[in-house]
């Protein structure tokens, strides 16, 4: 452990012994720190060697490659038991990626909507949000999935006797049959829509021309909603006007046509949503309530109207607060979309759990799902940052 | 002028709109029309499920010892059915004559998290860790048994309550001073133990419990030389405990950032070696403005104790299903479930209400 | 200056009545029938001890908070819940507190145009100018593109005055600008409103620096527990106080 001192050493008067020298001392015990981990891992992975071998088990994923042989309820990839492994875990994580994106925008809209009514001045209201978000967040999560599962199970009727339809969609202990469309005449209307979405985009930017040129302010609302209105009318007449569903109907055993949402599906996206949201809810209620009274009173007192109050002043200096803590919240939700193995929705989790019980390749199956929530957070705290950073230029 | 009709109105009391009953009712339901339409929204919304639920809850309800065939019959909640499995919810499978020592275990964790509730307990300081000590080996005499006289019982029989509290206060105390090392390491100069306490840290965050649980119940065992086996509790302990220890970290190193520089470079003035600064000056001002979130994140590991159920562990909340998994009772899965989630409701509104009265009150003690 | 004597055009009644006025919060009484004219081009000191109700009397004017009884009128309109008359009424009066209340995350220059703007619908090119003007008058033109945080607390009180001015008020209400500032920032901010009452603003401040009261006071206004005890001339008030409680206050704002 020789530093290298150099010249300098002569010049300098009595040096310390080289063990109290807080660098040589740094040193060391990195080294130690270094060793000790290597150590560690050294030994773990020797015993998990031998114990495989005694086993009788071949670590790597080429077992992956086999047929997976067993069934999944639902996914959004065409599979049958006679896929691979792979082919089995994309279906699973398909399904995870379905339900946390599905679940984070449905959280954070009831979230906003119950952090704002915590600060209603209406005293009914705030109390409401206060039970919702009280009750919700003192309980676990796993407790609530199982409590909407077994309520879904056991208070619909059997899917001979489902409820409905209503506007087509049939109600059962198996979860909602949807009509879908069923011609690509309907594309005319996503057509529509698009169009009609970067039409409202650009009348924005014109209104906002016009204010900033004459000072003059032009409601895009009004005609926006127009725009929609006729462009998605005139691309739904363009794919020829379709005006019939592929229904579901109940034949036989099942149901055919039209869509399913799984009872399992409805059961996590609920419970995810309606958990989350509750912590969403205090955040935008902190948020919000981070922005002071002052601020509020000299925008008044400039004579802002209520609704420029809240774009110009209050909403960009709540978000900076509501922001950080939300992208942990999304992060949660998605890691929490896990808990579906308990409920026997086939997430990552779930497919996994299955592919270790058939194979026996619980390293690799662990592995898989590890690298799988680590690229996800990852992803999503980068989009966050991404979108705090954009954020934080629009207002500098 | 206008103002002759008010003349002779009382004007040294405000008027009868702004205060009393009414005065509440303005300001507080009808203070707008769009607040009035809000509170009309929320009246019906109450009319139309309260009453049924009290209904269900209270007036048409089954109590005490009746059978499963009077709950059957009744339109209300099957009260009996808690009634009857209490115990099983409460200790599991534990020895049904032994009941009293998961109760009394039970007692003295619930007194040891109470008390360390008290303000002015703390200043115990190491005598309160002692009695912490005490009192988890008193735990420990009381489940296992097999000395004093008490019969052996194997943890494989704990279950409930007691073995809720039990993962989640271990959890706790264990993860603690792993967190506080991972904390240190993180905001180290040297890079190497930086990066280590990085990489851990930020790994455990990126993966849900279940992932480590799953780890910790089909992995370890591999991990373990031959011939050594531990136990499937222990297993999940310690799984629980590496993860509580990543967010314990985060929660301390923020507190460690909230301490200012000059602390630092006074206590380096002063000559303290680094262990000796952390311990006398740094930490404890940094532990104690962490009390809140370490309450907060106490809570959390507490619901999330929960998820032990998936490995198959005979928590609280897996006794309570267990428990109308049995034929008679098979109905009455809302009451067990509401029965389940109003104890971890009380626990857990009780912390959280004590984070929030703490966080004021220790943001008082510091503007002192 | 020109847009003072323009704002004194239009109405030849007084900028501002207050006529009777009571306001209770739930129980509490904090103005007990105060009555106060102010004409145009007047400019009225408010002091009183703490407590008094003085922020709240002015905060009626601009309908920051609301009077239960007796009348209000501003510029002729008299204050009702009516929300058109309100913001009608709010864009001809300015008002600049006590802790700056500026936008922290918009530049000086953006916290200057936001009123003129969306509220008086001025292009935004002519806002800049007009901006721009009023910074050079509080004399910081060259601060107009930093954010609010990085000014001293005199130079944020001055961007606060110019944000009021750019909506071209016609009456303007101070509360308390200069106790929120550290001694040598006082006079930074007093010279800017010297200067704005030289040129004929009508004025109500509430401030303790008398002073500024001797200076450009035309009327002093003094309040103790919700009531208007005394109004006199700035000469007479000091020189001869006739009431007892004025006096005492007197003593002691004059004995520092
Ligand atoms: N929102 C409110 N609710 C209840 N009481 C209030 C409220 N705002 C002010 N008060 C009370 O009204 C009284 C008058 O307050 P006000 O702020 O007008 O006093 P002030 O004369 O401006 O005092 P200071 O010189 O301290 O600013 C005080 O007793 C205050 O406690
Ligand atoms: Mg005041």
């Amino acid at each position: 452990m020789t530093i290298d001192t150099g010249e300098s050493e002569a010049l300098q008067p009595a040096k310390a012994v080289f063990y109290n020298d807080p660098k040589v001392r740094a040193v060391f015990w990195q080294i130690v720190a270094v060793v000790g981990v290597i150590a560690m891992f050294w030994f773990l992975i020797h015993n998990t060697i031998t114990n495989l071998d005694r086993q009788n088990i071949a670590s790597g994923f080429s077992f992956m490659d086999l047929e997976a042989g067993f069934a999944i309820g639902e996914g959004m990839v065409t599979y049958t038991p006679a896929n691979t492994y792979w082919r089995a875990i994309l279906v699973g994580l398909l399904n995870t990626i379905k339900v946390a994106v599905i679940g984070i925008v449905f959280a954070t809209i009831i979230g906003s909507v119950v952090g704002v009514m915590r600060l209603s001045p209406n005293w009914l209201v705030a109390r409401l949000a206060t039970v919702y978000i009280e009750s919700l967040r003192n309980v676990p999560l796993l407790l609530q999935l199982f409590f909407w599962y077994a309520l879904i199970v056991g208070i619909l009727p059997r899917a001979k006797e489902a409820y409905g339809p209503f506007l087509g969609v049939y109600l059962s202990n198996r979860g909602f049959n949807i009509p879908l469309p069923d011609t690509w005449g309907y594309m005319g209307l996503l057509a529509g829509f698009l169009i009609a979405l970067v039409a409202v985009m650009w009348l924005r930017r014109r209104n906002k021309k016009i204010h900033d040129e004459t000072g003059e302010i032009k409601n895009t609302l009004g005609p926006g909603m127009l725009i929609f209105a006729v462009v998605m009318m005139v691309g739904w007449l363009a794919g020829g006007a379709p005006t019939t569903l592929d229904s579901p109907e109940f034949k036989g055993f099942s149901f055919t046509g039209g869509g399913e949402v799984t009872s399992e599906f409805l059961a996590l996206w609920l419970g995810l949503t309606l958990y989350t949201a509750a912590f969403i809810a205090e955040i935008v209620r902190s948020g919000i309530e981070a922005v002071s009274k002052g601020q509020w009173e000299a925008a008044r007192s400039l004579g802002l109207k209520r609704g420029q109050i809240l774009r110009f002043i209050v909403l960009p200096q709540a978000l900076r607060v509501i922001i950080p803590p939300t992208t942990s919240q999304y992060l949660n939700l998605t890691k929490n979309s896990s808990l579906a193995v308990a409920i026997g929705y086939p997430d990552i989790v779930g497919v996994t759990n299955t592919t270790i019980n058939q194979s026996g390749q619980a390293i690799e199956g662990i592995a898989i799902i590890m690298a799988v929530y680590l690229t996800l957070s990852l992803s999503i705290s980068l989009f966050m940052n991404w979108y705090n950073t954009k954020l934080a230029l629009v207002e500098r | 002028m206008t103002d002759t009709t008010e003349k002779h109105e009382d004007w040294s009391r405000p008027p009868a709109t702004e205060v009393g009953v009414i005065g509440w009712l303005r300001k507080n339901l009808f203070s707008s029309w769009f607040n009035s339409i809000l509170s009309l929204i929320a009246i019906y919304l109450i009319i139309t499920t309260i009453p049924g639920i009290i209904e269900w809850a209270l007036i048409n309800s089954v109590w005490g010892d009746k059978s499963p065939e009077v709950c059957r019959e009744a339109k209300g909640a099957c009260w009996a059915f808690i009634y009857e499995k209490h115990r099983f919810i409460l200790f599991g499978v534990y020895p049904y004559e032994e009941h009293w020592r998961p109760l009394v275990a039970m007692i003295i964790f619930l007194t040891l998290i109470f008390g360390s509730c008290i303000k002015p307990l703390w200043k115990l300081g190491w005598w309160l860790a002692a009695l912490w000590a005490g009192g988890l080996v008193m735990v420990g005499i009381l489940m296992w048994g097999g000395i004093f006289g008490l019969e052996y019982v194997n943890q494989s029989q704990w279950g409930g309550l007691p073995l809720t509290l039990f993962l989640a206060t271990f959890g706790t105390v264990f993860a603690f001073p792993l967190g506080i090392f991972l904390a240190l390491g993180r905001r180290s100069r040297m890079p190497a133990i930086r990066s280590l306490s990085v990489a851990y840290i930020e790994l455990i965050r990126g993966v849900p419990l279940i992932s480590i649980l799953f780890m910790a119940s089909v992995m370890f065992p591999l991990f373990l030389p031959a011939g050594v086996s531990i136990d499937k509790l222990l297993r999940a302990q310690v799984g629980i405990i590496l993860f509580g220890a990543a967010y314990g970290a985060e929660i301390i190193r923020a507190g460690l950032q909230a301490i200012p520089r000059g602390q630092y470079e006074a206590a380096d003035a002063m000559g303290l070696s680094y262990w000796q600064s952390m311990r006398k000056i740094i930490l404890p001002q940094a532990l104690r403005i962490t009390i809140p979130p370490m309450v907060n994140g106490f809570i959390g590991g507490f619901k999330d104790t929960s998820l032990v159920v998936i490995i198959g562990l005979f928590d609280l909340l897996m006794t309570s299903r267990v428990a109308f998994q049995d034929i008679n009772w098979r109905p009455f899965y809302v009451e067990g479930y509401l029965f389940c989630a109003a104890i971890y409701f009380c626990f857990c509104f009780f912390m959280s209400r004590y984070s929030q009265w703490l966080e004021k009150d220790l943001a008082k003690d510091q503007n002192h | 200056m020109a847009n003072a004597q323009e704002a004194a055009a239009p109405n030849l009644g007084p900028a501002v009545e207050l006529r009777h006025m009571h306001k209770w919060y739930g129980e509490f009484h904090v103005l007990k029938d105060i009555n106060l004219t102010v004409r145009h081009g007047e400019r009225v000191v408010v002091c009183g001890p703490s407590g008094s109700g003085k922020s709240t009397m002015i905060r009626c004017i601009n309908r920051l908070e609301e009077h239960q009884r007796g009348h209000l009128f501003v510029d002729g309109l008299e204050l009702t819940n009516d929300l058109k008359q309100i913001e009608a009424i709010r864009k001809e009066v300015g008002m600049v507190f006590q802790h700056f209340n500026l936008f922290p995350h918009m530049t000086v220059l953006e916290n200057l145009i936001l009123g003129p703007t969306w509220v008086r619908k001025i292009p935004r090119k002519e806002a800049i100018e007009t901006a721009m003007m009023y910074l050079e008058r509080v004399k910081i033109p060259e601060q107009a593109h930093k954010f609010p945080g990085q000014l001293s607390g005199g130079q944020q009180q001055r961007v606060a005055i110019a944000r009021s001015l750019c909506m071209k008020p016609k009456i303007m209400l101070f509360d308390e600008p200069t106790s929120a500032l550290d001694p040598e920032m006082i006079k930074e901010v007093l010279d800017v409103m010297i200067e704005l009452a030289e040129e004929g603003m009508t004025m109500v401040c509430v401030t303790h620096e008398m002073g500024f009261a001797r200076t450009v006071g035309d009327t002093m206004v003094f309040m103790d527990e919700g009531e208007i005890v005394e109004m006199e001339a700035p000469e007479e008030f000091f020189s001869n106080p006739k009431n007892e409680r004025t006096q005492l206050f007197l003593s002691q704002i004059l004995s520092h």
